[in-house]
């Protein structure tokens, strides 16, 4: 019996072929079905796989430190530069942005809706005491939104739980709950034109420089992971940056809009 | 978005045998119940064990065994992710993020429920049969040979309990199987996907199904007990 | 305390000799936390006589009866059995309950179940020849828990008697059986002492007493009152308790 089941146990585990590779990234890029859209393609020309697990960036970037990744795929530059200069990774590339928007309710109760200027909208909203929904997670996004926040000079923290709610979640997650209670939140686009549950929410907020949102692509170090596959994981990084890639990317549209904007060197 | 959605939505999933699904549906019953079955190889006769003997300490024991059937799945799926992270002490195994993980954090998970509910079940059968056992001048493993076949049915009934926790559990598969399409997703983790997609209706129709299939295997083990008990007569 | 080592009502044939014999208990007591329940008891019981137990509800009897036969350990004293080590006279023993214990199987797989428990090998044949003795036969396939009471204290007898025991010890087997199961049962247990088992016998009915003892043990209040040859017990007992019990009153009244 006991032997039965240890091999049912290799058995299963064995369906994980050898060249296939991991790549941690975002829920913003999976949820959005850009690698729905991505993968079939590469698969069928490199003849491997690439298995997408999708966190939050902070935890991404984890998962990748205890070396169960073999590329990583975010969107915070500056932890990813962090992530290569301790040697972590291999060297980093920019591989496409798309922008962030701030979604509020159709009532619009700190009166910013068609704004362009986000720091004069999030002033706005902490003066009014408006709900704001937060990742609150240590992702991409949420560090993202706590720069707009310094940059507008506003501590939200010290309203944790008033008005400014973090949700420690991810960002459908996040989204759903400011939906629920009617706060603001900040989201990718991507993810917004994607999301199913949008109620009666509309983008208030966009078009800001300050808005930005570039992705990054980094080969794992195998020098720190010994169990990376560099040259699978190299070709994924090679591919997602060659003009194949990069007009893959820009192919990828939910309701006619394109959702990522491809800008590799 | 309405329930009415929904169930429409499942019944066409169902109907369609959508390919993706299937795949989903096989990966969620192919874990929970390998999950199950080692939790019952390794759980059913720890229980026996507990429930047959007598020793200084056992009822420390018997509080952590029962009190570890309330283990969080998130925390289960934390410990076995760092188990099994290239970075833990497991690593070299290349087990994280396949199937085999999310098998070894389920059965984590629900080995202490078996064990605990079969003590439960089997403590009451040996209270019954403990003198004439004794009398027998029975082995403790004979007595838990006999206590294991003898309480079968009730048996069965914890070998379903842990089988509905590992299938409805989300926290320690999501973690450790990481929700890879065609690889690790299953209905757990593909309700919370759709779900963070906003998705309700699909999350919904697809929460139908796996309750479906939880009433599809519940039935099964129902029918299979019965048709047996009659067979022994007992 | 009476000990009289009394010899048996009938010895026609001289008993066949027995390792396990005679037993010999001294100063035995039980008293968990404290409290005394039985003893101190002095009693030697010799091959070749069926011994019967009687004495008032919560006399000691079924204590006496399991602390002889291992399955509660005395706080006090001692029991030997011929001049074997402990361990080797457990294993010639084996006991009836007053409601059978029966495995959640059928006939049959009950009687293997003892049969394995001692390491016999020729389960089949010795099931065919214990599942006639019993008259269950035809009943071998059927779940054990759903024969009538007097074809399952049958099989709990001849289950015991499966394991090879020199010693037999029955706690009140028949106490809720109709006559003619109780003749079965009697008859059964006749046959086990021919064969040169010793039966110890635990009951509260006078006539079963009568009809099977050679000798009598009396226990009152945890203590034996009376050790003596089943005729003398039954036309002179001597003490007040044994009285009141065979005129069905009340000890003391």
């Amino acid at each position: 019996m006991k032997t039965c089941f240890a091999a049912l146990l290799c058995a299963v585990a064995a369906t994980v072929a050898s060249a296939d590779i991991i790549v941690q990234s975002t829920t913003s890029t999976a949820n959005s079905g850009l690698y729905d859209h991505l993968l079939p393609q590469f698969e069928a020309e490199a003849g491997y796989k690439v298995n997408v697990v999708a966190v939050g960036t902070g935890q991404a970037i984890r998962n990748a430190t205890n070396c169960d990744a073999d590329v990583l795929l975010v969107h915070a530059k500056a932890s990813e530069e962090a992530f290569v200069a301790e040697g972590r990774g291999v060297s980093r590339a920019d591989l496409m942005y798309n922008d962030f928007v701030i979604v509020g309710p159709a009532a619009d109760p700190a009166g910013i809706a068609g704004s362009e200027d986000t720091e004069a909208a999030l002033r706005a909203i902490a003066e009014a005491g408006a709900l704001f929904a937060s990742r609150g997670d240590d992702s991409g996004t949420h560090k993202k939104e706590l720069q707009l926040w310094s940059a507008a000079g506003t501590d939200p923290s010290a309203a944790s739980g008033a008005w400014y709610r973090e949700t420690g979640s991810g960002m459908g997650a996040t989204l759903n709950a400011a939906i629920g209670m009617g706060a603001y939140a900040l989201t990718d686009r991507a993810t917004w034109l994607s999301f199913g549950n949008k109620g009666d929410y509309k983008v208030v907020v966009e078009g800001d420089p300050d808005l930005f949102n570039q992705y990054g692509v980094i080969l794992v170090n195998p020098e720190q992971c010994p169990s990376v596959k560099v040259d699978e994981a190299q070709g994924f990084i090679d591919w997602l940056l060659s003009d194949a890639g990069q007009s893959a990317i820009a192919a990828h549209q939910i309701g006619g809009k394109q959702l990522f904007f491809p800008n590799a060197n | 978005m309405g329930f009415g959605e929904a169930w429409g939505l499942a019944l066409a999933l169902v109907l369609e045998a959508d390919r993706d699904l299937l795949e989903i549906v096989g990966l969620s019953l192919r874990v929970s119940l390998a999950a199950t079955a080692i939790a019952c190889l390794i759980g059913l006769p720890l229980g026996a064990l507990l429930a047959a003997t007598r020793f200084p300490g056992r009822g420390a024991l018997l509080i952590l065994v029962n009190a570890l059937m309330g283990l969080p799945p998130v925390v289960v799926g934390l410990v076995v992710y760092l188990s099994l992270s290239r970075a833990g002490p497991l690593g070299f195994l290349g087990l994280l993020y396949t199937p085999a993980a999310m098998i070894i954090a389920q059965t984590v998970l629900i080995t202490p429920i078996t064990a605990a509910l079969s003590r439960q079940v089997l403590e009451t059968l040996h209270d019954e049969y403990d003198p004439q056992f004794r009398s027998f001048g029975l082995t403790r493993r004979q007595t838990i040979g006999a206590l294991l076949i003898d309480g079968r049915f009730a048996l069965a009934t914890v070998a379903l309990a842990g089988f509905g926790r590992a299938i409805a559990e989300v926290g320690a598969v999501m973690i450790v199987g990481g929700n890879i399409d065609h690889l690790t997703r299953v209905m757990t983790t593909a309700i919370a996907l759709e779900t963070s997609k906003g998705d309700l209706a699909l999350a919904l129709a697809l929460g139908i199904v796996l309750l479906a299939l939880a009433l599809t295997v519940n039935a099964a083990v129902y029918g299979l007990r019965a048709g047996a008990m009659r067979a022994a007569h007992a | 305390m009476h000990d009289t080592g009394m010899p048996p009502r009938i010895l026609s044939v001289a008993p066949p000799p027995s390792p396990f014999l005679p037993m010999r208990a001294r100063g035995l007591a039980l008293a968990p936390r404290g409290q005394r329940l039985l003893g101190p008891i002095d009693l030697t019981l010799r091959a070749g006589a069926i011994t019967v137990i009687m004495g008032h509800n919560g006399a000691g009897k079924s204590l006496l009866l399991q602390a002889l036969h291992g399955l509660l350990r005395p706080d006090a004293g001692e029991i030997r059995w011929g001049d074997l080590p402990p361990a080797e006279a457990r294993r010639g023993q084996a006991m009836v309950f007053q409601s059978p214990i029966l495995l959640r199987r059928t006939v049959a797989a009950n009687i293997d179940f003892a049969l394995r428990a001692v390491g016999r090998r020729d389960v089949k044949a010795r099931r065919a020849a214990l599942l006639a003795q019993a008259g269950l036969t035809a009943r071998a396939t059927q779940a054990a828990r759903r024969l009538s009471g007097g074809e399952q204290q049958r099989l709990a007898l001849v289950r015991a008697l499966a394991t090879d025991p020199r010693v037999l010890f029955l706690d009140e087997p028949t106490a809720s059986l109709d006559p003619a199961a109780t003749a079965a049962i009697e008859a059964l247990v006749r046959t086990a002492h021919d064969s040169g088992i010793k039966i110890i016998f635990v009951t509260h009915d006078i006539g079963q007493a009568r009809r099977l003892a050679d000798e009598v043990v009396f226990l009152q209040e945890g203590q034996i009152t009376e050790h003596t040859g089943v005729d003398e017990f039954f036309q002179s007992p001597k003490s007040d308790a044994a009285r009141a019990y065979l005129h069905g009153r009340l000890p003391g009244s």
